[in-house]
């Protein structure tokens, strides 16, 4: 039984978790972290691509010290059929800046340097330590949690639920539901080992530079769902998903799925010869600004994944984690400083803050992609991009056709898909993106 | 090394994984049933660690050792009650080298 009382528990010890415990405790409040990994991270999975800047709010030095794997010069999206891909690349010579935007991180390692600078700054961490359920008072303020260590109920003013977009306190407690099959999509992910040398080789780059390739198309089997490619140091993180309630109704299993997205001749080489040391899978938060949960009450507050924070059209998670993390404990500080309780009225200033901030704006700028993606996704994943390619196979290929038989072959293409609702769904894309 | 190896059966994939396997401990259970669900049956095909099985009666069964802790059996099937959902122990269960 731990007898003295924190001022915060944090559940979880990844991105929203860990900003939370070094915000809190670098302003001096008693902070516990509980983690039921055997370190940090190693319940943890991310594709994973870093935003400097989010980091910076919180770190600003993190660059000398953090494990990253490499910064991103060049972007790549891909519209995939069966054989083939239209591509757009995009590297710019600017993002070699001193101070980069973006880096690939791999996870395990990332977090346990995280986690390792909140508790220099006085967090205390307990790993292998599952929370099994919230302790409320008898006017329903959540006042501590239950641990599966003996006598594991341990007391603080409010409790920070990090807990992932898969975790259970606050399911188990009402304070949200168990995200519907349509709010998350599955990913599978493998970790393909290759030298340096051949990693810069096959993508054209040098030392310490990246990119990344995401790909939409027949490669998610008329299901809404990407493809993604992302240059590690020494490795390269392979991997699809899609939305649950879409898996659960095409027969394909995600194994399958993955490994004809290893297949494809756009892909196969790139990874040929690769050594798999590791298959992974998550789930990730889909259902955008409207699936977003009450994120406050007496005693709580809910920040990262488990709030459903994730910018799926800029696929962008954990930035939004560490940033509702660090407001969370900004809230929590200042209720604190002024000696004030955490009702559900003060700890509002935590959603204020969010409202203010990106995250809330960005997701609300997007509240309707989620359901506009996965309603036109037939059209979206397999029309489509068959249209594109043939579009681009009649530019390119040289076979004897005049061109002007070439351009009407290619009208006549998508005249014939607005039977399917080509600018109806042109148009639902516009203003979902407005 | 040939692009072969990397196109294994998701049991093969799993040999590359780090678990601390909480023997006897089972973290989900599948319900008793007669007759499976339509989400508890699609879990045969949608574990991403293959951990579900249809047997010849019909049942569907769960084997938990390799499972990745996705979540998404729990999103399918604990509403309704087909199956438990807890946690393995605290440092119990998949243990990701990278994540």
């Amino acid at each position: 039984m731990i007898e003295e009382k924190f001022d915060a528990i944090v559940i979880g010890a990844g991105m929203a978790g860990n900003a939370a415990a070094y915000t809190m405790a670098s302003r001096g409040l008693k902070v516990l972290q509980l983690e039921r990994g055997e370190y940090p991270g190693s319940k943890n999975v991310q594709g994973g691509i870093l935003y400097a800047d989010m980091l910076e709010k919180i770190i600003p030095e993190f660059r000398d010290e953090a494990p990253l794997e490499r910064r991103l010069i060049e972007q790549r999206f891909w519209f995939m059929t069966d054989k083939a891909h239209t591509g757009m690349h995009y590297r710019n010579d600017d993002f070699n800046e001193e101070r980069p935007n973006r880096y690939t991180i791999i996870r395990s390692q990332f977090d346990r340097w995280f986690s390792r600078q909140a508790q220099e700054k006085g967090a205390i961490l307990l790993c292998e330590t599952t929370a099994l359920e919230l302790i409320r008072d008898g006017h329903d303020k959540v006042i501590g949690v239950r641990t599966d260590r003996s006598g594991g109920a341990i007391h603080a003013d409010v409790v920070v639920l990090a807990e992932g977009v898969n975790g259970l306190l606050g399911a188990r407690a009402e304070l949200r539901s168990v995200p519907a099959a349509d709010h998350v999509a599955l990913a599978v992910k493998e970790m393909h080992f290759l030298p340096a040398e051949t990693i810069e080789a096959r993508f054209n780059l040098k030392a310490d530079q990246g990119l990344v390739i995401e790909a939409a198309g027949t490669i998610s089997h008329g299901m809404t769902g990407m493809g993604f490619i992302y240059t590690n140091k020494e490795s390269i993180s392979v991997g699809i998903g899609c939305i649950v309630a879409d898996f659960a109704k095409n027969g394909i299993t995600p194994t399958q799925l993955l490994d004809n997205f290893k297949k494809h001749p756009s892909v196969a080489p790139l990874i040929a010869g690769s050594e798999v040391k590791e298959y992974a899978a998550h789930l990730i938060p889909e259902g955008g600004f409207k699936a977003v949960p009450q994120l406050f009450g007496d005693g709580w507050v809910i920040c990262g994944d488990a709030g459903q924070f994730n910018n799926a059209v800029h696929k962008e998670g954990s930035n939004l984690a560490m940033t509702s993390g660090r407001l969370a404990a900004e809230a929590i500080f200042q209720i604190k400083s002024r000696r004030e309780p955490m009702t559900k009225a003060n700890l509002a200033l935590y959603k204020k803050m969010l409202d203010d901030s990106f995250v809330m704006k960005d997701l609300r700028k997007y509240k309707d992609m989620p359901a506009l993606l996965h309603n036109s996704a037939a059209n979206l994943f397999l029309t489509y991009p068959e249209l594109v390619s043939k579009a681009m196979e009649n530019f390119v290929r040289v076979d004897g056709k005049t061109k002007i038989e070439k351009e009407k072959d290619t009208i006549r293409n998508f005249r014939k898909a607005r039977g399917f609702g080509l600018i109806g769904d042109a148009i639902r894309l516009a203003r979902a993106w407005r | 090394m040939g692009i072969e190896p990397q196109f294994q059966k998701v049991e093969e994939k799993l040999f590359q994984n780090r678990y601390l396997v909480d023997s006897g401990q089972p973290h989900i259970k599948v319900m008793p049933h007669d007759k499976p669900s339509k989400n508890l049956l699609a879990m045969t095909h949608l574990c991403p660690a293959g951990c579900y099985s249809q047997a010849e009666n019909g049942q569907v069964e769960l084997t938990a050792d390799g499972c990745l802790e996705c979540g998404t059996c729990r999103i399918l099937c604990e509403p309704a009650g087909e199956i438990t959902w807890e946690y393995p122990r605290g440092g119990y269960g998949i243990l990701f080298k990278f994540g």
